[in-house]
């Protein structure tokens, strides 16, 4: 086989492989979701959305679990997404270049991909056992550290793209940099903002970790961020672990809402991000 | 009206030059400066809650609680071994999987694909790292691991454990759960991490570069070896430690397919174990206050140590390479 020959035949088997892991990948992510259409259709009902979680072995639904979830995402979110944004604005505004950014923006960095549970600890530690009780303001308080690092990432990755003579613009006109932040720059990149904001949602609304050890779990309907909170990732861990089978009936039901909420969020977050890059 | 007093006003006194108020942008940039330093307060936050929390056991048994393999708790014996060992067996085999394939798919998104397919391509991979970890573990519990056990492992068996050495590593139960069927989902999940960070360096390697090496005669494959890896080394190492990030702290997916036991007989990949993670989860909620807790606070800390100083490393790796590339343009 002369030299030419070889070549060619390498860089065949190396494409070839490469389009065999790209299959691969594809593989995987065909099959989960599959199996939670097909499953989580299977499980789905009226009931799921007007009933409570049931006791073992009879039917029910995952009401307080849904309301649980959205109203600790919610307010996480409320809480995560003005601190990330200030944050944000510190970073790509003021501390470009001086030692509290450079130190920010490493730790935040490091936080994004802190493993979850440990940001559960955290709480557990800081603020579950001063109160002496698990609470759903717990769990709030742990996503929110979850929104606040990718907020702040996006804000300020979306910030830099701002060019500087839309700064420079607005303060030749006198406006005072805060002025300038404000009603320049933030407002240019509203759609970045906006798209970190739905990326934070779509990352906490699946997370389990972080409310193992804030909010547990609570069969019952409950309003009251004093108390344990009902949530569907634990409500689904709980019931995705057990022998019953009306209960991993209802886990695939509630995989199939977060993951289809989740993947919703993701698209719609992307289609925003293109639509502004193609404007400008 | 208004008028007259205004023009009386300009012939006797100079018109006014006030410069703005400054009032403003203290108070703003000081307000957004709190906020950073709030991020910054976070993580001296957790790490003094953990060390605080963890305390008694730090105190108890010392350094060898590292690499003690005896966790008891009605004896209130506590070491780490078992779920150390656990979780860096299964970010091990996920790094295994999972580095060819990412490599393959981001060779494949950037030189291979035709144009309009990029992008939808891309985005299918980005969603698995959309899925939250609790459906992979419902899912990889009660669908991957019963196929996994049954088809797949009896192969491995019959083809990886007769290979001298090697084979003590696939011999043992077939129950689909375990440490083997834990890692594969890891690899799962941290595949798109990888893949994109290497897709994303790869296209900042200089089109010139590339195109030169086309032009001597380089195969696609000889241009993205000898050329795009060399020149992008950095960030794609720093992209497969940040996927070791991941992996090393990933709960529940863990949680319901390693087989949570405290308990290491052989070497076995097809063994149940336990990971950091997953004797968290399982145990934190039951544990008494006091020594258990602690014990199982230390292990979060020591999580939270081992993932700082992986993804210290990574983002220096990366942050290096795009400074590089900075200074090159």
């Amino acid at each position: 086989m002369n030299l030419h020959k070889k070549r060619k035949l390498i860089n065949r088997v190396a494409l070839t492989l490469s389009l065999a892991a790209m299959s691969f990948g594809l593989f995987w992510l065909a099959w989960i979701l599959v199996t939670i259409l097909q499953l989580g259709i299977a499980g789905l009902s009226v009931s799921v959305f007007t009933q409570m979680t049931p006791p073992p072995g009879s039917a029910g639904g995952l009401a307080n679990a849904i309301f649980g979830s959205v109203m600790m995402v919610g307010l996480a979110t409320l809480i995560g997404t003005p601190v990330g944004i200030l944050a944000g604005v510190y970073l790509a505004e003021y501390g470009q270049h001086t030692f509290l950014g450079h130190a920010t923006r490493f730790i935040n960095d490091i936080l994004l991909s802190a493993p979850s549970i440990v940001i559960g600890l955290f709480i557990y530690a800081a603020v579950v056992v001063p109160m002496g009780k698990f609470s759903g303001f717990a769990g709030v308080l742990a996503l929110a550290l979850l929104v606040m690092p990718v907020v702040i990432r996006t804000t300020e990755n979306i910030l830099r793209l701002v060019p500087n003579s839309l700064r420079e613009a607005a303060s030749a006109l006198g406006a005072p940099k805060w002025i300038m932040i404000l009603q320049v720059t933030v407002r240019a990149s509203q759609a970045g903002i906006v798209t970190g904001i739905l990326l934070a949602v779509a990352r906490i609304a699946g997370e389990t970790a972080p409310l193992m050890f804030t909010a547990l779990s609570n069969q019952f309907w409950s309003t009251d961020l004093r108390e344990p909170m009902a949530n569907l990732p634990m409500t689904i861990f709980r019931f995705a672990m057990s022998p019953f089978k009306d209960w991993q009936d209802l886990a695939w039901a509630g995989v199939l809402l977060i993951t289809a909420g989740v993947l919703a969020l993701n698209i719609v977050a992307r289609f925003l991000f293109k639509e502004k890059i193609s404007n400008s | 009206m208004a008028a007259v007093p205004l023009i009386q006003g300009s012939q006797d006194r100079e018109p006014v030059r006030k410069k703005p108020s400054q009032f403003g942008d203290v108070i703003f940039a000081n307000l957004t400066r709190a906020f950073a330093v709030l991020a910054l307060a976070s993580l001296a936050g957790i790490i003094v809650s953990l060390v605080y929390g963890a305390w008694p056991s730090i105190q108890k048994f010392g350094l060898p609680f590292l690499w003690s393999a005896d966790w008891n708790p009605p004896l209130a014996k506590f070491g780490a071994l078992i779920p150390i060992y656990g979780t860096l067996v299964t970010s091990a085999i996920a790094l295994i999987i999972a580095v060819p394939v990412s490599f393959g798919i981001a060779i494949f998104l950037t030189e291979l694909s035709p144009p309009w397919l990029r992008r939808p391509l891309g985005t299918a991979i980005e969603l698995l790292a959309a899925i939250p970890s609790i459906v992979y573990g419902m899912w990889g519990l009660l669908v991957f691991a019963p196929i996994f056990g049954k088809y797949i492992q009896p192969v491995l068996a019959s083809t990886l454990g007769n290979v001298p050495f090697v084979g003590k590593l696939f011999s043992g139960p077939m129950i689909g759960v375990g440490l083997l069927s834990a890692g594969i989902i890891l690899a799962i999940m941290i595949i798109p991490f990888i893949a994109s960070v290497m897709r994303d360096v790869f296209e900042i390697t200089p089109q010139m570069l590339k195109e030169s090496a086309y032009g001597v005669g380089a195969t696609t494959w000889e241009v993205v070896w000898s050329v795009v890896l060399p020149y992008t080394k950095a960030g794609v190492v720093g992209g497969i430690i940040l996927g070791l990030g991941r992996a090393l702290g990933e709960t529940m997916a863990v949680t319901f397919v390693i087989g949570n036991t405290n308990f290491l007989s052989s070497a076995s990949l097809f063994m149940p174990g336990n990971s950091i993670t997953s004797a968290l989860a399982n145990e934190f909620a039951e544990a008494e206050q006091g020594l258990h807790t602690a014990a199982l606070i230390e292990l979060g800390l020591i999580l939270f140590v081992i993932t700082f100083v992986v993804l210290s490393f990574s983002k220096l790796l990366l942050m290096r390479l795009t400074r590089r590339e900075g200074g090159k343009t």
